[in-house]
């Protein structure tokens, strides 16, 4: 059976790895190719690698770096940040990477994604949406890390992207990043049911619970996880770590054949509580 | 020396990052010259069928290709799409493969209710005992990421089995010819046996 994928999405910062709260308050997490090593060990599904300041910068991304990340990776990798033209694509690609990510280059130059997806194919491009409610509680769409709202709707975004030849939509809630207060259920599941290529759930996972949740009420193809992979708990400090392979694969299974997300929660939350039994610190 | 063969359509820095990992010898080259001395093949491939048949035919390697593998029979290997232009053709495209296995390649039915591409981990079953799945008879699993599978004619070519809405052929053997489904570049330890095995068949 194919396996729910889980995969860590690292934010990185100068150089380094960080993580946000809400897109904003940075926590420094450590070395990018040190993180990857121990994920690398932990035997992780995919990871995925987001320069949160190379739009904002007008900035390339940075070759050099994501070239040593791939030399230690042996699992999936997929990288976003600064991808504007096809031959950023193209250079993250060559390096060893099998996906780049296109956040706000697809809004703001649509024929990007098509022109990737038909030279690399669609399993190579993920279109990535940012979502934030407004005051009326309506879902809107922003672009350049947050920071500028497109007003567009979610479901509508999603459905362009895959109509341009995208492979997979990680969506990601601004509203829940970083707060380990679990998945918006609501937006994954409308955005899951509208398009026919994977969602990647991004944005509140704070145990397993919450995974089990996304993927069996919200139709979630995989989840991204960031403050849990990268922190020991709410508050506490950085421990870089994954769950057992067994508690995820009795947890997903759980998952999928809930009747409800509740029916079998008990159960989830006594594998959550074993949740830390495995982790290595960063030893920075 | 593997000889990784670069025909403008692959992932050819993770093959070669989990050779030099492994310790086995391997360099990539799309050079004709080059790919004439070859001991041992692997032909990697991401992309669509019909662009990778046609670069394949139109830069000469169509030739130096078939020769290796029909008549002086050295081990090749192609993975992913390089599976697929083993067989004969692909509801892919329309241009026929190189077609020294016998099998097809189809597509995933849309009606089966499951996402295509099939895309992430997936678990293996042993069809056959082979020194190239030597030693991944259990637990193994490996990355996946396609829209088409193989289908080989005979039942005696298939090694092992993966299970997604149907169950298909995820490692392939026929004589001297062998393929993959699936990523070993990006299977982590599983990968890095499979490969492993290859280069000490």
């Amino acid at each position: 059976m194919l396996r729910t994928r889980v995969i860590p999405a690292l934010l990185l910062r100068d150089e380094s790895l960080v993580k946000t709260v809400r897109f904003g308050k940075f926590t420094y997490v450590g070395d990018p190719c040190n993180t990857v090593r121990i994920f690398n060990e932990l035997e992780v599904d995919e990871l995925v690698f987001l320069d949160i300041t190379a739009t904002a910068e007008g900035r390339a991304p940075n070759l050099r770096l994501l070239a040593d990340i791939a030399d230690e990776c042996f699992m999936p990798l997929g990288y976003g940040g600064g991808i504007r033209q096809f031959a950023d694509a193209q250079s993250v690609l060559r390096l060893g990477f099998e996906k780049v990510i296109i956040n706000s280059a697809a809004v703001e130059n649509p024929p990007l994604i098509a022109e990737i997806a038909q030279h690399f194919g669609s399993q190579a491009v993920i279109v990535s949406i940012d979502v934030k409610r407004n005051i009326w509680g309506h879902y809107q769409v922003r672009t350049r890390a947050g920071t500028r709202n497109t007003h567009r709707d979610p479901v509508a975004r999603a459905q362009e992207a895959e109509a341009l030849g995208a492979g997979e939509i990680l969506l990601t809630s601004i509203d829940r990043e970083g707060t380990w207060s679990g998945f918006d259920i609501e937006l994954t599941k409308s955005v899951a049911e509208a398009v026919r290529i994977p969602v990647i759930a991004h944005g509140g996972a704070g145990s397993l619970n919450d995974i089990a949740e996304v993927v069996a009420a919200a139709g979630a193809s995989a989840v991204a996880l960031g403050s849990m992979v990268v922190f020991q708990k709410k508050g506490m400090g950085v421990l870089v770590n994954f769950p057992e392979p067994d508690q995820l694969a009795v947890t997903l299974a759980v998952g999928k054949s809930a009747t409800g997300p509740s029916s079998q929660a008990d159960r989830v939350r006594r594998i959550t509580s074993a949740h830390d039994s495995r982790h290595e610190s960063l030893g920075h | 020396m593997i000889t990784i063969v670069d025909y403008g359509m692959g992932n050819l820095g993770s093959i070669q990052n989990m050779f030099k990992r492994i310790g086995v010898p391997a360099q990539v080259t799309g050079d004709i010259a080059a790919v004439q001395k070859a001991r041992k093949i692997l032909l990697p491939g991401v992309g669509a069928f019909d662009s990778a048949m046609q670069r394949i035919n139109e830069s000469g390697l169509r030739t130096v290709l078939d020769h290796k593998a029909l008549q002086e029979r050295i081990p090749i290997m192609g993975i992913c799409l390089g599976m697929q232009l083993l067989t004969r053709s692909s509801e892919e495209g329309q241009l026929p493969g190189l077609g020294w296995l016998p099998a097809t390649t189809r597509r995933f039915a849309h009606d089966m209710g499951l996402k295509v591409p099939h895309m992430g981990w997936n678990v293996v079953t042993s069809a056959r005992e082979s020194a190239l799945t030597e030693g991944l008879a259990v637990d193994s699993r490996y990355y996946f990421v396609h829209s088409y599978f193989v289908q080989t004619d005979n039942p005696v070519n298939r090694l092992q089995t993966t299970h997604y809405g149907i169950t298909f052929d995820a490692v392939v053997g026929h004589g001297n010819l062998y393929g993959a489904q699936f990523h070993p570049e990006k299977s982590h330890k599983f990968g890095m046996r499979f490969l492993a095995n290859f280069a000490r068949i």
